[in-house]
């Protein structure tokens, strides 16, 4: 009698993984930088070539990065609520402006605000690689020690900003 | 207003199928002949409603109704009209209500073609179908609705994906699905025989034609599938072991398991809990791709627009039919006798270690397909399980179930000598592996998987012809031959079944030579062509003439000119192109194939580079037709079976007494 | 006729035609990290490899695996670049690791237990059916008995 049930015990086994799999969210790629160092890098600033960024410079700070680029539809989304989010002065937000062009990047900020600490311009792609980066926008909350400690895929939403963002901000300023 | 009807089809197809699943049940269980007897009419009118629902989604794609938001969603006045029929299953809404066709067609040839079997085994099977298509009607008309209207109406639709704007995709799913929904007949057979506890050889010999053909459609299907893939993508690949892919690859291992069994349980009675579990396994399965497709649950470049409703439902569906089947087989399955007795050197072991080696290989495209989702789901990360993976162990599996494919055949039911086996097929044995050893330097490289592939293809082809050459040596004993006849006489004589069994394993023979030369020998080059630049590669030159831009109904295009010669010897001229349909911002490749005698030859355009010159890619694939090839053999195959004289002989008898054994020919 | 113009026409063309340059500046380095290509997965359009997408990020990476290759960085080190920076999900055939020894293993080790299950089950088969054919003692008088009786009726 046993083993004829041997079918149904597998049956069951896999209705519950795919019930559980229905939750899940198979495009998304979850970043295996998370809990190692922001990789390093050193940038010209998108509004004046002569100055640079460098990863290092936010040393001893909790930061957000934030991958944008004036053709990305999804970051117009996101953008009035970062705005918004900088004036509260909460934590710091650095922006990187990924494989544009640098006068439509300046032209976008002027027309939608500029939330920035300081956006490095980042035209060949480079340094987005470096951060696993594979769709804008993309954000990534990095501590003191220069760990990165979050990943947000996609717009940040303001649901996201209060339950997931800013408490971890808070954990990590303290 | 044609939509409407549509819908109202489909509410009472629905309420149809509910009488259908549910009042013969009850009247086979209590032997109501009133009851029994109203399954025949009921599954016949669900039928007609389902079809006239299909009949009116068809008449708003033809007419452009963009009034029906499924309508706006998957075609466009533009569209020729062959392939506004090809839009009416492009999305889920329309694939879902071909499915549901097509199931009811199915239920309406089960109704038709079952004078010769008992009045209850009908009405259960046909209640058992009427149970799925319950099911299905449901989930159509409460989350998958196709004649749902737009307001307002827009002045055109979105257009269909130009991708699937191919003749070939008017034919694929209504073949795949035809194979898929066809497994659900022997699935009703399983069933039934589980309730009615006659599960004896009389319940496999009904079963098996209506097997047979589902798995010959699904054969086609697949075929059908991977030879459209390798000629509207234009990379020359034709099997990416996606998740939709293995979704019906995997249904088609089991069928092909499910049809073997039945061979040996019709004929000696033997492995009848075994079929009865390849059948439902292999109808679960199409349920489960079913599910797999639509639920968003894994990402697949055939997947449909997701909503999780329609997940959820579907895997309640799934959870239902498929739980309460294996229920029911944990319950009945024991109480089954065993069957004949026969000996560890019989047929009936080689079957069932083909049995054993196709169910595993099944297991192994389904894990391999569910691993990233059950990692995802247990929190451990999300990894990605591609063609290196299934080709690294699926391959492996298949090595044993060829060889077994070699000796299967020659072996008799019961008990065979295998000294005298190993005898007959010795010359097939050497030189099979004296083939797969010095082939390879001959055609120009050598590598253990080539030399491997070719050697089980010959080893497979020489075995067939020993089968044959044993069929003639013994045909005087036929009774159907001539015992003095030529050989073509003699040939003739035996059965169509003993054909569809050489034919299908010649087929699979030449599918393993042209997947083996294929991978082998395949030449590519990926050149920047000026006009006027020659490039070879297998042997032909091909010679670039430049690009013209032409107009098509909905798209522009640039069609590019190669003219391709072998030996100085013209040998043809090839338009690959590059289309911008109006509808899409991603640029179609059309690649230009020119087959030959022993090879394809594949052009492709790439993109233009400065001065006129373009990139190119040509390719020379020997036999790679024999990958299609060697699927419609194995079509074929069945459909020799199925057309063998002893079925043929039923439908023409009268109404025989159930169990009876027929006279059977030969195998 | 209009074939022999053709080819008379082809002749001279062929003759003085180039031959086309490879599309690759380095046609060896090339085909190594085409190869390595088809093992990875495009981010952006999930169902291709990095080798046949042309999304931008698949050019980007392949850019980067050209530059790296050229460095004279093994398969193995590209590779790494490409998990350390996206995850296992990047490559198609799943690493071996504790997660991933059910995927690769379990095969053949199911291959392996129904083969011994099956050849298990056959000899218990054999047995079981060649004494299924045997009556008891009881069942053989019994037969006995009633062939007697029938005999007698007879």
């Amino acid at each position: 009698m046993n083993r004829y049930l041997l079918p149904l015990g597998v049956f069951i086994l896999l209705l519950v993984f795919l019930g559980v799999g229905l939750n899940l969210n198979p495009h998304e790629v979850p970043s295996p930088l998370i809990g190692k160092p922001a990789p390093a890098f050193n940038l010209p600033a998108l509004d004046n070539p002569a100055a640079t960024f460098a990863q290092k410079d936010m040393l001893g700070k909790v930061w957000l990065l934030n991958v944008w680029a004036s053709w990305c539809v999804a970051c117009r989304e996101e953008h009035p609520l970062l705005v918004e989010f900088s004036r509260t002065g909460a934590v710091p937000i650095v922006g990187l402006d990924y494989k544009d062009a640098r006068v439509d990047g300046m032209r976008w900020l002027q027309d939608m605000g500029n939330p920035y600490q300081t956006v490095a311009f980042d035209a060949e792609g480079r340094v987005g690689i470096d951060y696993g980066v594979y769709g804008v926008p993309e954000t990534y909350v990095i501590d003191r020690q220069g760990v990165i400690r979050y990943k947000q895929i996609g717009p940040i939403t303001p649901e996201i900003l209060r339950d997931k963002v800013m408490p971890l901000v808070k954990e990590l300023q303290k | 207003m044609i939509p409407e009807l549509g819908h109202f089809a489909l509410i009472l197809a629905a309420l149809l199928a509910l009488v259908q699943g549910i009042v013969p049940l009850i009247g086979a269980a209590r032997n109501d002949a009133t009851l029994i007897g109203l399954a025949r009419p009921v599954a016949s009118g669900q039928f007609l409603m389902v079809l006239f629902a299909f009949g009116s989604l068809i008449y708003a794609f033809l007419t452009n109704d963009f009034s029906v938001l499924y309508v706006a969603s998957n075609s466009n006045s533009d569209l020729p009209m062959v392939y506004r029929f090809g839009a009416v299953w492009g999305g889920h809404e329309g694939s879902l209500l071909l499915w549901v066709t097509i199931l009811g067609a199915w239920t309406f040839a089960v109704a038709l073609f079952s004078k010769h079997l008992p009045d209850d085994t009908v009405a259960r099977v046909l209640a058992v179908m009427g149970l799925v298509s319950v099911g299905l009607l449901a989930f159509l008309l409460l989350t998958s609705n196709p004649f749902e209207r737009l307001f307002p109406m827009p002045l055109n639709g979105r257009d269909l994906n130009p991708l699937l704007q191919d003749p070939g995709m008017v034919f694929h799913p209504p073949m795949l699905y035809m194979g898929y929904v066809g497994f659900s007949v022997a699935f009703a057979f399983a069933i039934a025989a589980l309730l009615s506890g006659r599960l004896d050889a009389a319940w496999a010999r009904w079963s098996r034609p209506w097997t047979t053909v589902a798995w010959m459609c699904l054969t086609i299907g697949i075929t059908m599938g991977s030879a459209w893939a390798y000629y509207e993508l234009g990379w020359g690949g034709w099997w990416f072991w996606d998740p939709v892919e293995n979704a019906s690859f995997i249904p088609w291992l089991v069928g092909t398991a499910l049809i073997h069994s039945l061979a040996a349980t019709e004929k000696r009675g033997s492995f009848k809990s075994w079929t009865v579990l390849l059948a439902i396994c292999a109808f679960s399965l199409s349920l489960l791709g079913t599910f797999l497709v639509r639920s968003g649950v894994l990402t697949s470049v055939h997947a449909f627009a997701t909503d999780p409703r329609r997940g959820i439902f579907i895997l309640l569906f799934l959870a239902i039919v498929v739980g309460s089947s294996l229920m029911l087989f944990a319950w009945r399955a024991p109480k089954v006798g065993l069957g004949g007795k026969f000996e560890l050197a019989s047929r009936e072991s080689m079957l069932l270690g083909n049995n054993m080696l196709l169910s595993v290989a099944a297991a192994t495209v389904l894990l391999g397909t569910l691993y990233p989702l059950i990692l995802d789901s247990l929190g451990l990360g999300k990894l990605s399980v591609g063609p290196p993976y299934f080709e690294a162990v699926f391959v492996p599996l298949l090595v044993p179930a060829l060889i077994l494919l070699g000796f299967g055949p020659l072996t008799r039911w019961k008990k065979t000598n295998m000294q005298e086996l190993l005898a007959r097929l010795r010359w097939p044995l050497v030189a099979s592996i004296l083939l797969g050893i010095g082939l390879p330097f001959a055609l120009g490289k050598w590598t253990p998987m080539i030399a491997m592939g070719i050697a089980l293809a010959f080893w497979v082809a020489l075995s067939v012809a020993v089968g044959f050459a044993d069929a003639l040596k013994h045909s005087v004993a036929l009774k159907h031959s001539a015992a003095s006849g030529g050989v073509l006489t003699r040939l003739a004589g035996l059965s169509r079944s003993w054909w569809g069994m050489q034919v299908a394993h010649l087929g699979v023979a030449v599918f393993v030579a042209g997947v083996t030369l294929v991978k082998g020998y395949e030449v590519e080059k990926d050149v920047k062509m000026e006009i006027d630049d020659v490039v070879s590669a297998g042997g032909y030159q091909f010679q670039f003439k430049g690009v013209v831009e032409m107009p098509g109904p909905n798209y522009r295009a640039t069609r590019g000119t190669v003219l391709v010669s072998h030996n100085g010897q013209p040998v043809t001229e090839l338009n690959p192109e590059k289309r911008a349909y109006f509808s899409s911002p991603m640029p179609q490749t059309e690649a230009a194939i020119r087959p030959t005698l022993t090879g394809d030859l594949y052009v492709s355009l790439g993109e233009p580079v400065a001065n006129g010159a373009w990139s190119v890619r040509v390719y020379y694939k020997p036999l790679v037709d024999w990958i299609w090839g060697g699927g419609l053999m194995m079509a074929l195959g069945g459909f020799l079976a199925v057309s063998d004289r002893r079925y043929r002989l039923q439908r023409r008898a009268a109404k025989q007494v159930a169990g009876s054994p027929l006279q059977v020919q030969g195998v | 006729m209009k074939r022999l113009i053709t080819v008379l026409c082809l002749l001279p063309v062929l003759a003085c035609a180039k031959e086309a340059t490879p599309m690759a500046q380095n046609p060896e380095v090339e085909a190594r990290v085409m190869a390595l290509a088809t093992e990875l997965r495009c981010l952006v359009c999930q169902n291709q490899t990095l080798a046949d997408s042309h999304s931008e990020l698949a050019g980007d990476l392949r850019r980067e695996m050209r530059e790296m290759a050229e460095k004279g960085m093994s398969d193995k080190e590209i590779a790494e670049f490409m998990v350390n920076r996206y995850g296992d999900f990047v490559l198609y055939r799943p690493p071996l690791k504790p997660t991933t020894w059910l995927l690769w293993f379990g095969p053949f080790l199911l291959l392996a237990a129904v083969g011994i299950l099956l050849l298990r089950y056959l000899k218990i088969r054999r047995q079981r059916l060649a004494t299924e054919g045997q009556l008891t003692e009881d069942e053989h008088k019994k037969a006995e008995a009633m062939l007697q009786n029938s005999g007698d009726k007879a």
